[in-house]
């Protein structure tokens, strides 16, 4: 007998996860080389000190108010409201943070962690660049040796954020291989990982990899639930009724829900990226184009072929080009708690720019993929509809893809000339019409 | 229950020499020539042959062997493929050893039960999932040894003495001692180090113990031989398709490494 809803959320089993092994029902793990397990445990334990050691939790907090500058705003975006013309909807503003995204929430506690195991070497993989950039912020702050591994094709479309991640003292690796995005950083940075266990923390970016880190990773990012939770409550006196996040690997999504999984009247939306469309077989959507598969340590929903090999994502955003999701999120998917959408790189762009118009934010490209489906759904809800938005960063080191994409797309009309030249010098004269831009490229848009 | 690799290891005790196992990937760098090079393996040496199942992301891999899976998978190698391929070598072969080796999503996507069967029947003898730790023996290696399949663990230098017996406990046919944390193609071990991380596995393990990782040459295969139950060598021996300048090439170029290495673990103990 399947038990009702109401009764499933009364025993707090939506965040009772993960198992002793590592596991979200059938999702999670820690599927790694031997070579790895024992620091695995290790990690495991410095992970569980963590969570109830009172000197730690002090810590990380005073390192949350006044090095990130938490806690972030709960903004009223008053004009979206009204150009939607449905749902209120709030911003929660981890695009505020220091570094711009949500990504240091994480790496200032898994740093911390890593000075408790008395490791002086850090590395990470970054697609966006984003939690490149906050890693190194932190390795700089805690005076640790720093190695990033970034995609090439990643490189290309985020160079300021490469720069800034030299700046800050980190060496950055381009890797080659695969297309050069995400899931090729994180095999590199697994290789460094195996070959310097002892000297090297590797500190993952996101709700993936081996048990514990979805769940560290979960558990550093929650502070951005909890916040929502206790402002929406102080200045509506109650609960949001949707929470919407996009989903790389997924954990500011992660951060805003766990808070408010065991709230039944709390709906959540994950949106992931379905790059050129999920018909097209070139996307980013792995819970909604992909299925179950073991990759990176963790069992979860993959891009993959029949014969079970990777096949590479695609997304116009960096940060969400990754053929895989967090095992929790797997989990959520299959009991459906979470509802899991998906929206195009148009769309995404549309949302984007419709954005910086009426709200003055410029969103990264990530968070756009949110906007993008709440502009699909906000109209129809009712007025006393509450949705928060995880805006999880700013936009500024996606100011290059998104001039290409609008060139590429022939939309340059809609674009602002300055932005166009600063980017791409010269593109603006040479520009073709759209029709044979369309041709030269080969793009089927 | 003796098997293809435990009467392999009781012929070499009476020789007094360690095993030669080989790496190649299947299909690289397609399935003709990948073949051919398999069915010569024997008469050029190799005691044993570990057969990697190309897999786009080997993240315990260096670029030597990911290079030679990522021309599998684009000459069109799948897993079936692969059985397809022990199978036909099994036609003229019955007695070398063929071990599985590779990453656990082609399997898991294969279905468990089918791939185990479908081993089985090919003539597979074990296999070597590298991200496949105790910790999830219900995944596999339950499964494979009720199917009759040996399941080859790996041990590691950072493989500690609380660890060491979980390590050993469910491993069948032989232990793979992994000479250095890293990937494939890495650093050299050494000897020495080696040799006493062996004397540790054999104090709690009855089994044959086989040392790999950065093993290129006879001579080194000599040093690890005195020793060692079995020595394997795979990026060398992958480098020699890499550098070819036809398939056949290749496949002779594995020959005649295979040949010398042959001759280093035959001098091992001399
Ligand atoms: C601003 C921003 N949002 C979202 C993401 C996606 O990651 P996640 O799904 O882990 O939040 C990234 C990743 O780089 C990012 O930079």
């Amino acid at each position: 007998m399947s038990s009702t809803l109401a009764e499933q959320f009364t025993k707090g089993r939506f965040t009772a996860g993960p198992d002793a092994d590592g596991f979200y029902g059938d999702f999670g793990g820690r599927f790694v080389a031997e070579t790895l397990m024992p620091l695995i445990l290790e990690l495991e334990q410095a992970w569980e000190w963590s969570r109830t050691d009172e000197n730690f939790r002090r810590e990380l907090a005073e390192y949350q108010r006044d090095f990130i500058g938490r806690a972030t705003p709960l903004y009223y975006a008053e004009r979206l409201t009204e150009a939607f013309g449905g749902a209120k909807i709030y911003f929660k503003r981890e695009d505020l943070n220091h570094t711009g995204a949500h990504k240091i929430n994480n790496c200032i506690g898994q740093i911390l962690l890593a000075r408790k195991m008395g490791k002086k070497r850090i590395i990470a993989e970054t697609g966006a660049g984003m939690h490149g950039v906050a890693t190194a912020t932190v390795a700089a702050r805690f005076g640790m040796d720093c190695v990033i591994y970034m995609g090439a094709t990643d490189i290309e479309r985020q160079q300021p954020n490469v720069f800034r991640m030299k700046l800050l003292g980190a060496e950055v690796i381009p890797v080659e291989s695969g297309t050069g995005t995400l899931k090729d950083a994180m095999n590199e940075a697994l290789r460094d990982w195996v070959t310097n266990v002892d000297s090297t923390f590797y500190l993952i970016g996101t709700v993936a990899g081996p048990h514990p880190y979805p769940a560290l990773v979960r558990d550093f990012q929650s502070v951005i639930g909890r916040e929502t939770r206790a402002q929406m409550l102080e200045r509506e006196g109650r609960l949001p009724d949707t929470l919407m996040a996009c989903i790389g690997g997924g954990s500011n999504a992660m951060g805003l829900f766990h808070p408010m999984l065991d709230d039944e009247s709390v709906q959540m939306i994950g949106v992931e990226a379905a790059g050129h469309g999920i018909e097209t077989g070139e996307h980013a959507a792995s819970l909604n184009g992909g299925q179950p598969g073991v990759l990176h340590g963790n069992r979860t929903f993959l891009l993959q072929s029949d014969d079970g090999q990777i096949i590479d994502a695609h997304s116009v955003s960096a940060g969400l080009d990754y053929p895989g999701i967090g095992p929790e999120h797997a989990w959520l998917h299959v009991q459906k708690r979470v509802n899991y959408v998906a929206v195009t790189d148009r769309e995404a762009i549309e949302a984007f720019k419709l954005c910086c118009e009426l709200e003055g934010i410029i969103p990264a490209l990530e968070s756009a993929h949110s906007l993008a489906h709440l502009a699909k759904i906000a109209g129809d809800l009712p007025h006393d509809h509450i949705v928060v938005l995880n805006m999880s960063g700013r936009g500024d080191k996606d100011m290059a893809s998104v001039a290409n994409w609008l060139e590429e797309h022939g939309d340059t009309d809609k674009l602002p000339d300055t932005t166009v030249a600063a980017a791409e010098p010269g593109s603006v004269d040479d520009m073709q019409p759209p029709h044979d831009v369309a041709k030269k490229t080969g793009e089927s848009e | 229950m003796a098997t293809r690799i435990s009467r392999r290891f009781e012929a070499l005790k009476e020789e007094n020499r360690a095993a030669l196992v080989t790496f190649t990937i299947a299909g690289d760098p397609n399935y003709e020539a990948s073949l051919a090079t398999l069915r010569g393996l024997p008469e050029a040496g190799a005691d044993i042959i570990e057969l990697g199942m190309p897999f786009t992301d080997p993240m315990a891999d260096g670029p030597a062997i990911q290079k030679a899976g990522q021309r599998a998978l684009r000459a069109g190698q799948n897993q079936r493929k692969t059985l397809q391929m022990v199978r036909e070598f099994r036609q003229h072969d019955q007695d070398t050893p063929i071990v599985l080796m590779g990453y656990y999503n082609p399997i898991y996507r294969y279905g468990v039960e089918a791939f185990l069967k479908d081993a089985s029947e090919a003539g597979i003898d074990g296999l070597i999932v590298v991200d496949l730790p105790p910790e999830h023996d219900r995944e596999l290696c339950s499964p494979a040894m009720a199917a009759g399949l040996d399941f080859v663990r790996l041990a590691t230098p950072t493989t500690d003495e609380r660890r060491l017996p979980r390590v050993l406990e469910n491993s069948s046919g032989f232990i793979y001692y992994v000479s250095v944390a890293g990937v494939t193609g890495g650093r050299a071990p050494t000897p020495d180090e080696v040799e006493h991380a062996i004397g540790r596995i054999r104090e709690k393990s009855r089994l044959p113990v086989a040392v790999g990782f950065g093993i290129r040459s006879a001579d080194q295969a000599a040093a690890i031989g005195r020793f060692a139950d079995a020595v394997v060598v795979g990026s060398a021996l992958v480098d020699c398709i890499d550098k070819a300048d036809s398939s056949d090439a290749g496949t002779r170029a594995v020959h005649e490494l295979t040949r010398e290495l042959a001759g280093g673990v035959r001098s091992a103990r001399g």
